[in-house]
């Protein structure tokens, strides 16, 4: 079968195609060897890419022939240009006395962001509770008397208060003390089983020192349910312990909270000495964690529940004392103070 | 509540260490803070026995003596007391020794003779007040023997923290209750040693009971209310010697950290202690004497009295007060009175046991500023029974250290008997045992635990009648029993047995993962997490902030209206520590006074971010890198407020005035601003921005009224943030065109954007601002912008011609509608 006559337009798509896949690969070539490759590979006289073209020429009619030509001529011209301009790049860049490229210098940076310190401690904790079907609830920081204390069996005028001195606004609301009526919000709310996490910010009336602060973080944990019991406090804070520190043994120690019967205070095995008693523990060898206790059952008859059907536990700790003891920071304040040398330094 | 561990050893004999000690009382009842000994300072003093004592050649008050200290030979001793005596054993701080005062003992002459350390006085040891010479001392200890080990002042102090609910244990009979349920031997009342003139005696009257008033020893005593003062037990001790105390009893009181006073003072003190009673002796000659009135009643409005702390002090009449016939003598279970105080001169006493109202006598602390250790006990009750149970002890101890003699019966006041606030009978189910602590007790170990501190228990079935002993005045319903049984039995044998649980019914917060978002995006364009306080020293111009009614400071007057606030002076601290590149940001809550209702505030939880200086860190390649500007914070409150509202549509609306840029709108609803910031800068400061957006005003509603659960009418659970959908990417080619318009000062790019959008182009599929140019070639009041449109085709490849005329049709809208020309030149 004779060959077809190609048609120009035909011919002049596929001149412009390998002209422009030629200009990149010259570029890329970073040795005079390598640019060598692409010269055979484009108009090398026997198998290079342009050659069966010029072929074509020769068997296109007569008057398409003067016009294929010339813009052969003038490709084949540009590539043999584009490839003597980039041996000179090779050429000069082999003579000159500076590497090209100083590969030990800085690469161009951005600015590195942080998390807060307490951020980090409270989404680590949430991430361990998370995985024991946990969800976060939220509430108010502007709280009523009666979320804030009497719901939770403060009796009224009761040393308890001492510990809970309260910021008051104009109007009778105050500033919760601690994150424990998003208990009774939740318990209200919805009906057993009940298995939240509650961060948030709680406010006490106490001077900026090394260790008080008039607003910090809290976080405290609530599972109420029919037959949820002590065993079911102590293994889930033992386990939450042993996930947050590593392999720690903890000690529960009689407590009291208003909120709560029994109450325990949870300790860690001082991670300093090992138990042998330090600096850091006050040479008692552990160290306080959070507070916890079976949900008294005037918490949860505040909340329209039938404490002789359910029960439940919780617990409260203050994620800034533990961001504190991880990164060794000696002054609390150094958490809110913002030197974004000090934030900057310990988020992630 | 500080403990003393020998103090402890009296009330029952433990034989264990303080360590011991301490464990056991923090595992079972209270936590043991601290482990102190009490004298270390003493450490040095030894055991010495004047062997020989002869007059200074060259003085007369002077003795040289020759002191066994335990060494080969006595040591040559210069003492200047009057009292030395051969044969006794008196304190000894040898050369070396640092004394209590911080003076180190030398080798040196006095008047010519050698002296080679000193025979101390009980004042320089800090042993008591008595400094008219040296302190005998009597012992079987061997001289040289440590005085700490000689003396019952080598005692350890525990420092107990003791919580509201045990005032029980804030003495030592208390906490000994404890080691004596734990280690199964048996309390006793310790002795009370003698010396002297002063005999023990054996039997002390019985005190008359009454209900309102009584008399005895020829004073009245009137309690005008029972609720305020439900037990008031009134005795008058005649022929006491008020001086020091003996050496135990100081050392006793010491080892609190409790300075001796009298012997008198030092007895109250003692039975606050050790027994948990607080008493008031009151000079009963500055009483009134014999046919005194002591009236238990309420403060006139204005009536004065100076307290013992010689502060003058108004009172009113939410107080009760201890009053004689005419005025006010001491305020009831807080503190007593200058004018009846217990002096040197003083014979015959009135003795005050009671028992006040724990809420009246926190109120009236609270409102004097004082806080004692008589008010710290009353105010977490000192039971109505305790006052005629410790009565005898005190009694005893007034004859054994000041010679007192009680003549009269003493009275007590107590509108309900000498019982009064006896024994809750509760009952206490094996179930709801097992139920609340998860293992099964039996009733027999339930009833032996609570046994063994004191309580009366009878079993039925598998019940218990439980009665709490007086002194448990915390036990008032049968999950306080519940806690005994856990903590008696040791939280430690309780299993940490993972059980299997129910998920729990309520939703996430939509607002955590929002905030988690929102950190993440501002985290990863470089800011820094601040948590400021919220507090402000100023109200917002419009009046709606919030005041703190109590503050503790004036700069702590107001909640925040904003959080750029706070940022911003979170900047400005970071300048002054020459850090001017910041970024900033914070989620956090603001606060505003609502006008239709006072009472709760509304509140809302923001996010906001803060940035200042070099837009990146410098590189060799970009040494200067250009500040931020107002185009880096509209951008970005683009982006965060994307986050922070997910699903609705935003706009930035601009403002230009008071250093605000832009409002932000989200569905047409403002939730945010883009502002300069005005910073207190040094001048090298870059300018600040700060983009604030509102995520969502809380909910402060009561759920349901107290007592009540709202499930049934609940409202829907939160719902999720809403999320972007599926839309199959283009698979034709885009046409870029570019415009280079000629637009009058008047006209907003926005404007020429609208115009163009207007066009409803359905094949105009964006609209991009490339550059902005003032110059030669641009008419005057006119700048030339170039705007790069994209034409699609959603099926099929557009031609060149037909866009042409797309383009062309928006020129003339333009033109007609703004007035805006191509560029041609
Ligand atoms: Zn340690």
């Amino acid at each position: 079968m004779p060959e077809s006559i190609p048609s120009l337009s035909q011919f002049l798509d596929e001149l412009s195609a390998i002209e422009r896949e030629a200009a990149p690969e010259i570029a890329a070539a970073r040795s005079a060897d390598a640019l060598e490759a692409v010269r055979v590979r484009y108009v090398g006289r026997k198998s290079g890419r342009l050659s069966p073209l010029s072929g074509m020429v020769a068997r296109m009619s007569a008057t398409d022939r003067p016009a294929a030509g010339q813009a052969f001529n003038a490709a084949h011209t540009r590539v043999q240009e584009q490839l003597a301009a980039h041996a000179a790049r090779i050429q000069a860049a082999a003579t000159s006395s500076a590497p090209a490229v100083d590969l030990t210098m800085p690469g161009r940076a951005v600015w590195r962001g942080a998390r807060h310190p307490v951020t980090i401690v409270i989404d680590e904790i949430a991430d361990i509770f998370r995985e024991l079907g946990f969800t976060i609830a939220l509430g108010p920081e502007a709280e009523s008397e009666w979320y804030n204390f009497t719901a939770l069996n403060f009796p009224p005028d009761h040393p308890a208060l001492d510990m809970h001195d309260t910021l008051y606004l104009d109007g009778g609301a105050l500033l919760r003390t601690h994150t424990s009526p998003v208990q009774i919000r939740t318990l209200q709310r919805y009906p057993p089983p009940v298995r939240v996490l509650v961060p948030g910010n709680v406010y006490r009336r106490d001077v900026f020192d090394a260790s008080h602060a008039p607003m910090f973080a809290q976080i405290e944990g609530l599972a109420v349910d029919e037959g949820v019991s002590f065993v079911d406090l102590k293994a889930t804070l033992t386990h939450f312990a042993r996930r947050f520190f590593g392999s720690a043994t903890t000690r529960f120690r009689p407590s009291f909270f208003p909120f709560t019967e029994p109450s325990a205070e949870m300790d860690v095995e001082c991670q300093i000495c090992r138990g042998s008693g330090c600096a850091t523990c006050k040479m008692v060898g552990w160290v306080e964690i959070l507070g916890c206790g079976m949900v008294h059952p005037s918490v949860l008859e505040s909340a329209g529940l039938d404490a002789e059907r359910y029960t439940g536990w919780a617990f409260g700790m203050g994620p800034g004392r533990v961001a504190q003891q991880r990164y060794n920071i000696p002054i609390l304040r150094e958490l809110y103070d913002g030197d974004v040398r000090v934030l900057g330094a310990l988020g992630q | 509540m500080n403990a003393s561990v020998e103090w402890l050893s009296a009330f029952v004999e433990s034989g264990l260490s303080p360590r011991a000690l301490r464990d056991l009382i923090t595992e079972r009842a209270a936590t043991v803070d601290a482990i102190e000994p009490v004298r270390i300072d003493l450490a040095n003093i030894v055991v010495g026995r004047v062997v020989a004592a002869v007059r200074h050649p060259d003085s007369d008050h002077l003795w040289l003596t020759r002191v066994d200290a335990g060494g080969a030979d006595p040591v040559d001793v210069v003492c200047g007391a009057s009292n030395v005596t051969v044969g006794t054993a008196y304190p000894f701080a040898p050369v070396g020794t640092t004394m209590p005062n911080g003076i180190t003992i030398e080798r040196r002459k006095i008047r010519g003779q050698v002296s080679n350390g000193m025979l101390c006085s009980a004042r320089e040891l800090g042993l008591g007040d008595e400094h008219e010479g040296i302190l005998p001392i009597t012992t079987d200890a061997a001289s040289g023997t440590p005085l700490l080990d000689a003396l019952p002042i080598g005692d350890t102090r525990l420092v107990v923290d003791v919580l509201p609910n045990r005032p029980d244990l804030l003495s030592h009979i208390g906490i000994a209750r404890e080691i004596a349920a734990a280690t199964g031997r048996p309390l006793r009342e310790p002795s009370i040693p003698t010396s002297g003139e002063n005999r023990a005696i054996a039997d002390v009257p019985a005190p008359a009971g009454v209900e309102t008033t009584g008399t005895t020893d020829g004073v009245r005593v009137t309690v005008d209310d029972a609720t305020d003062c439900p037990a008031y037990l009134g005795v008058v001790v005649r022929g006491v010697r008020v001086g020091a105390s003996p050496p135990w009893l100081v050392a006793r009181l010491a080892a609190v950290g409790v300075r001796s006073i009298s012997n008198v003072v030092d007895v109250t003190n003692y039975m606050l202690h050790g027994y948990g009673q607080p008493m008031h002796a009151f000079d009963l000659a500055r009483l009134g004497g014999s046919g005194a009135a002591v009236h238990v009643r309420r403060a006139a409005a204005g009536e004065r009295l100076t307290t013992l702390d010689g502060v003058d002090r108004t009172l009113d009449p939410s107080m009760v007060v201890i009053a004689d016939a005419t005025r006010a003598q001491g305020v009831a279970g807080v503190i007593g009175g200058q004018g009846t105080e217990v002096s040197g001169e003083t014979t015959d006493l009135f003795l005050e046991i009671a028992s006040f109202d724990p809420r009246r006598v926190r109120a009236t602390r609270r409102t004097l500023g004082i806080s004692t250790d008589a008010s710290f006990r009353f105010e977490r009750l000192v039971p109505p029974t305790s006052p005629a149970d410790s009565y005898a002890t005190v009694v005893r101890l007034l004859a054994a250290v000041a010679g007192g003699r009680v003549v009269a019966p003493p009275v007590l006041v107590s509108a309900s008997g000498p019982r009064s606030g006896a024994r809750a009978r509760l009952v206490l189910r094996s179930k709801r045992v097992a139920q609340v602590l998860g293992v099964p007790v039996p009733a027999s170990e339930s009833a032996r635990l609570l046994a063994t501190i004191g309580f009366t228990v009878t079993a039925r079935g598998d019940d218990l009648d439980v009665a709490a002993p007086t002194w448990r005045t915390d036990i008032a319903a049968e999950i306080d029993l519940v806690e005994e049984v856990a903590r008696l039995r040791g939280y430690a044998t309780f299993p940490n047995e993972l059980r299997p649980y129910r998920l729990g019914t309520v939703p996430d917060d939509p607002l955590v993962s929002r905030a988690a978002r929102l950190r993440e995006l501002l985290v990863g364009r470089g800011f820094v997490e601040v948590r400021p306080m919220p507090f402000v020293p100023h109200s917002n111009s419009d009046g709606t902030s919030v005041r703190v009614t109590n503050p503790l400071a004036d700069t702590e007057s107001y909640l925040r209206f904003d959080l750029l606030s706070s940022l911003a002076r979170r900047a400005e601290f970071n300048l002054t520590r020459m850090e001017g590149d910041l970024r900033l940001f914070e989620v956090g809550t603001a606060f505003r006074a609502r006008s239709d209702r006072p009472g709760r505030p509304v509140e809302d939880v923001r996010v906001a971010a803060l940035c200042m200086g070099a837009r990146r860190p410098p590189h060799f390649t970009d040494p200067s890198p250009p500040a931020w500007d107002e185009w880096d914070a509209k951008a970005l409150a683009e982006a965060v407020a994307a986050v922070a509202r997910p699903g609705s549509s935003i706009a930035l609306q601009p403002v230009g005035t008071d250093g605000e840029l832009w409002r932000i709108r989200a569905d047409d609803v403002d939730v945010g601003r883009v502002i300069r910031v005005v910073l207190d800068a040094p001048p090298w400061a870059a300018p600040a921005y700060g983009v604030e957006v509102v995520l969502e005003e809380t909910d402060v509603a009561d759920v349901a009224p107290p007592g009540h659960h709202a499930s049934a009418t609940a409202a829907a659970a939160p719902t999720r943030d809403p999320v972007p959908q599926y839309r199959r990417p283009p698979s034709f080619p885009a046409v870029r065109v570019d415009l280079t318009l000629l637009v009058p000062a008047a006209v907003t790019s926005g404007s020429v954007e609208g115009v163009l959008r207007q066009a409803n182009e359905p094949i105009l599929e964006g609209i991009d601002l490339l550059s902005q140019f003032y110059g030669d070639n641009v008419p005057a009041g006119h700048r030339s912008v170039t705007w790069r449109l994209t034409f699609r085709h959603p099926e099929r490849t557009l031609r060149e011609k037909e866009v042409e005329a797309r383009r062309d049709k928006l020129l003339r809208a333009l033109e007609t509608d703004l007035a805006v020309r191509q560029r041609t030149s």
